[in-house]
């Protein structure tokens, strides 16, 4: 399994899409991840399913814009250069 | 070298400061007037050139330094080069604090040589306490058991050669393979990084681990390879199993016993209250997975080398 940092970028990008394409109130909701289901008790140590959900809220909140920058930048490079 | 143990504790929350800019341990002279220095680097240069050129008589030579236009020529390209110095200083430090990485770079000799004892034969290493000094790590100068990334790196680019080298002794070489194993090391190294730290993210460990002390650890692992490579060049086959045998069982030892003190607080003497309300077991599944990936890394990126 031989990886170029061109394979690693694609894999970063591919993976941060997948996360930023799970809608909040059709899917995660749906199966108890939703931003309300999230927040447990008010210990000082948030269980795993918070911190992922947190997690998820996170990446999708943040990387919105820039996913769609480098999204359209990516398409024009693979539409130019196959 | 005796330091005693004040401000011990075996872990730091992670809200506190970067490594403070006291430079007692790290004498760190470089931010203390460097345009001070370059001048004074300047004038034994006039001095030097000016009585030699006295001595061999070229008039042409003994005017453009004591030309007063050069004079003032050069210290303003020394003032430029000092601006562009700042400037790119102020821009990296934005990305990643250069005091810390300098931490990790502050080695000697007698620091090297012990820690490639310590990767390669583990068993008879007593303390394995990274000690603090009035709350900040001891620089790896210090501290043989502090981390530092000067053994990583240079393992790395010493894997990669010999990468090629084993290659060119098979016949396989070309220049775009040397290049594929270097991006196909480095690949492997930050996808293990990213790991540990979403994982130690996950589980919310408070531990003092930064992304450069796991780059640390996942990189002492090419030290092993080197050992393992070496051996299987050398030796053959029988050499490489054996060797990576022992390279592995070693490495193993030694991640889950420097591990085990960062990210396993409740098993060391003075656990506060609220330190281990995150399953431990779930701790030592990250110190174990941690420790069983790297024989397996070591196999798959050494393998293709040793046939």
């Amino acid at each position: 399994m031989a990886f170029t940092l061109y394979s690693l970028i694609q894999t970063a990008i591919l993976c941060t899409n997948a996360v930023a394409v799970l809608h909040e109130e059709r899917f995660l909701s749906k199966i108890g991840w939703g931003v309300d289901q999230g927040v447990g008790g008010f210990g000082d140590d948030p269980g795993v399913k918070a911190q992922v959900l947190n997690l998820i809220r996170s990446v999708r909140t943040v990387m919105r814009v820039p996913l769609i920058i480098l999204n359209s930048a990516c398409i024009v490079l693979l539409l130019l250069f196959g | 070298m005796d330091l005693p143990h004040h401000g011990y504790r075996a872990t730091k929350q992670r809200g506190r400061t970067a490594a403070p800019t006291d430079s007692v341990l790290f004498d760190d002279t470089s931010s203390a007037a460097p345009a001070m220095n370059n001048q004074a680097y300047y004038t034994p240069g006039y001095n030097m050139g000016g009585t030699s050129n006295d001595m061999q008589g070229g008039p042409g030579a003994n005017n453009l330094f004591t030309d007063p236009m050069a004079n003032a020529a050069m210290m303003y390209g020394s003032s430029l080069a000092n601006q562009g110095k700042d400037m790119v200083n102020k821009e990296i430090s934005r990305f990643m604090s250069v005091n810390k990485l300098k931490y990790f770079f502050a080695v000697d000799t007698r620091y090297v040589l012990k820690k490639l004892m310590i990767l390669m034969f583990p068993y008879t290493h007593q303390d394995w306490e990274v000690r603090y000094h009035r709350d900040t790590p001891l620089t790896p100068r210090q501290d043989v058991n502090a981390p530092d990334l000067y053994i990583p790196t240079m393992a790395f680019i010493t894997y990669i050669l010999l990468a090629g080298m084993a290659l060119g002794i098979q016949k396989r070489f070309s220049p775009e393979v040397l290049g594929l194993c270097a991006s196909t090391a480095l690949v492997w190294i930050i996808i293990e990084v990213l790991v540990m730290l979403l994982s130690l993210y996950l589980l919310t460990v408070h531990s003092d681990l930064s992304t450069f002390d796991l780059i640390a650890y996942s990189g002492y692992k090419y030290v092993g390879m080197i050992f393992t490579v070496l051996c299987g060049l050398l030796f053959g086959s029988d050499g490489y199993f054996v060797a990576l045998a022992w390279s592995s069982c070693a490495l193993m030892f030694f991640i889950v016993r420097s591990l085990k003190m960062k990210i396993l607080p409740s098993l060391s003497s003075d656990s506060m209250g609220m330190g281990s309300s995150a399953k431990p077991q779930l701790r030592l599944y990250i110190t174990v997975a941690t420790a069983v990936f790297q024989p397996i890394i070591i196999y798959w990126l050494t393998s293709h080398l040793v046939r």
